[in-house]
């Protein structure tokens, strides 16, 4: 395959000033958004969809890109200032990124953060565009009863490899699920679960319940404990790193992107067990290891980096074959479906513009929050100091903005505010959100892949099981059903991670 | 089968003694949780159950199927859930920048922002989104504990009239500009 003629074809529509701009916005919005605390980049993401609703989709993807890089550089620079992270993939960066703050070295534990989500940008997406269009031409010849395989490995794995309860996981899911079904049947027009409501039968838009979740839930939960004087955040000066500080750290940055961006690829959560994988690997190669706890600045620049690399690993699954793994990503194929366009094997061949557009808006996108954050950072960082009234009475708003400009209609706000009420009643009681919004967006597309592979076999069910890499698919669903059943079996001396 | 445990199980079931028992529901509310699982498995399974089919529906798996199965689901998870509970399984809070769980929940918070949120959904179209919009960041700041009579409404009114004109006028995202738009 050409890819690289395709990827100088995606330059030329991601260096057009227009473009260019919508990246540079998308990197400054994403960055902004998400150094506010309590906002990770899937709040960040979902709060900013209606920016993009009145955008053609080429444009709205290109900033999107940028503000997924930024938020999750945002995300590093609250917990490195402020080591309270709420979001799971940047309490590594807190835990060596925090002490280095205190101990006067936040400039340098930030420029270790930024160089570290260049480099493994830089090195996730350079893999990214070599092995996304060889997936997708494997993938254009898989049929119903693979897609139907690989979406039942998604829900496994998202209710069984996170968090600490699978039945909370699974009944998440199951809640997901329950959503999705609303509305007129895909394939006979059967209405289900809208209660004769009209509004209803088109059935809950999956960006409604995005915010709902992710901003209403979150806005909701901190209002009812929210902490009566904020953090301080340890003030910050222009990043910048020492010689001896580059020598000890580009080891780390180059090996980061190699852990992150496989799990970024699989459904396994996205960047949060490759960030740890990435710091017990430094902490163990580290010549420094005294400083390991006290700030270790290999313990940011390594998990950074793998962070970074895992966002491009997870667009490789989320363009070639629809399948999100992480919040990010559903939310952004929630995007795309608003544009009508299927992520897909086929997304290569059919909107070669918009894909490789992209893909490049990627390297651009890196390099301008490299050049923007180095110098920003002490901007970023009086961010942390906004008022927390406003800043959750901001989210509601935006989020009512959001829901709002899906369809113009009021009753969008009231199902919105439902979904916020049930994602408040989920971190309280530690049901993951994840499972959920996964539900919601790859139910209908598995039920349709299910009732097609069993309309081809007749109703048979070894239709589901007639393609070698089905099989493949389900062994590797069952081990990882079985997964706690075979570790409690056997004697305890696998070594925890 | 799995529908009688969980109900049984269940705060609403029967009483346990008298004594602690305000505690006893206090310390196993994610009951409730079970109980709201088990509500919307027997929703989806009624939906499914009476849902007149066509006959002349393709395939072997019509529009029931995945209801069925969905609902059937939520049953065994509500009652799996249930005696996780009982033999003292917790689901652990989500934590946060700006959570702090050492202080028991503030409902009143949460009643507050529930009703300006509504409020401001009613509002938007009578009185169009720079004022609905004015309203609901201010009501949330001031539910969320903001007291400054002179600086809240007036960045209230900014947020929303420039949230406003950016997706109304810049980007292409229709909003209603109510009677205020209408005059100025």
């Amino acid at each position: 395959m050409n890819a690289l003629n395709s990827l100088l074809d995606g330059f030329g529509t991601a260096l057009t000033p227009l473009n260019l701009l919508w990246a540079a916005i998308g990197v400054l919005l994403g960055t902004a958004i998400g150094v506010l605390p309590g906002i990770g980049p899937a709040m960040a993401v979902a709060l900013l969809l209606p920016v993009t609703y009145g955008l053609e989709p080429t444009g709205a993807f290109i900033m999107f890109a940028g503000i997924y890089y930024g938020a999750m550089f945002g995300g590093s620079t609250t917990s490195i200032l402020l080591n309270t992270p709420g979001e799971s993939a940047a309490v590594v960066a807190a835990m060596e990124g925090n002490p280095m703050a205190k101990s006067g070295r936040g400039a340098q534990a930030l420029a270790a953060a930024a160089i570290g989500h260049f480099a493994g940008g830089m090195v996730g997406t350079v893999l990214l565009v070599a092995l996304a269009p060889t997936v997708a031409d494997l993938a254009v010849d898989i049929g119903a009863p693979d897609y139907f395989a690989i979406m039942v490995l998604a829900f496994i794995a998202v209710t069984s490899v996170l968090g600490s309860s699978r039945i909370r996981g699974l009944a998440s899911l199951l809640i997901g699920l329950t959503i999705g079904l609303v509305g007129l049947d895909q394939m006979t027009g059967q209405q289900r679960l809208t209660f004769g409501s009209l509004q209803l039968a088109d059935g809950v838009d999956v960006v409604i319940v995005a915010v709902g979740l992710f901003a209403i839930g979150e806005a909701l939960w901190v209002a009812a404990h929210l902490r009566r004087r904020a953090p301080d955040p340890i003030p910050v000066g222009r990043p910048w790193l020492g010689r001896a500080d580059v020598k000890r750290t580009w080891k780390s940055w180059a090996r980061g992107p190699f852990i992150g961006f496989p799990f970024g690829a699989i459904p396994a959560g996205g960047a949060e067990i490759p960030t740890f994988l990435s710091y017990v690997t430094e902490k163990r190669l580290s010549k420094h290891k005294d400083e390991w706890g006290k700030g270790a600045i290999e313990g940011v620049a390594g998990p950074e980096s793998a962070a970074s690399a895992s966002a491009a690993g997870t667009l490789v699954s989320m363009l070639t074959l629809g399948l999100p793994t992480t919040a990010v990503a559903a939310v952004m194929l929630a995007a795309f479906q608003q544009y009508g366009i299927q992520p897909g094997p086929l997304l290569f061949e059919r909107e070669p513009d918009l894909v490789w557009g992209l893909i490049a808006s990627l390297f651009v996108g890196m390099v301008l929050l490299l050049a923007l954050n180095l110098p920003l950072a002490p901007v970023w960082a009086k961010l942390l100091r906004i008022p927390r009234p406003y800043l959750y009475a901001g989210i509601l708003f935006f989020a009512a903005v959001g829901a709002y400009a899906v369809g113009g209609e009021v009753i969008d706000l009231v199902i919105l505010l439902i979904i916020g009420l049930i994602g408040f009643g989920m971190r309280r009681y530690g049901l993951p959100v994840l499972p959920a919004i996964i539900g919601v967006i790859l139910g209908p597309a598995a039920e349709q892949q299910l009732r097609r592979a069993l309309q081809i076999s007749d109703g048979s069910v070894t239709g589901l099981v007639n393609t070698p890499f089905s099989v493949i698919v389900y062994a590797v669903v069952i081990l990882l059903l079985a997964w706690p059943l075979v570790r409690k079996v056997l004697p305890r001396k696998a070594a925890r991670t | 089968m799995t529908t009688p445990t969980t109900a049984d199980r269940t705060p609403d079931g029967t009483p346990p003694p008298a004594t602690g028992r305000r505690s006893w529901l206090r310390d196993h509310s994610e009951l409730g949780v079970c109980v709201l699982l088990l509500a919307l498995g027997v929703l989806v399974l009624t939906d499914a159950l009476t849902m007149d089919v066509d006959i002349t529906q393709r395939g072997p798996v019509g529009p029931k199927t995945v209801p069925l199965v969905v609902g059937t689901g939520l049953l065994v998870v509500a009652a799996l859930l249930a005696v996780d509970v009982l033999r003292g399984g917790r689901g652990q809070a989500e934590t946060g920048e700006d959570i702090d769980l050492s202080e028991p929940a503030d409902w009143r918070t949460v009643l507050l922002l529930t009703g300006v949120f509504l409020g401001a959904a009613v509002l938007i179209e009578p009185l169009g989104f720079p004022v609905a919009g004015a309203l609901l960041f201010w009501g949330a700041a001031f539910a969320l504990g903001s007291r400054r009579f002179d600086r809240d409404p007036l960045i209230a009114a900014v947020v929303s009239l420039v949230t406003y004109a950016v997706f109304n006028n810049l980007l292409g995202v229709p909003l209603p500009g109510g009677p205020l738009m209408g005059v100025l």
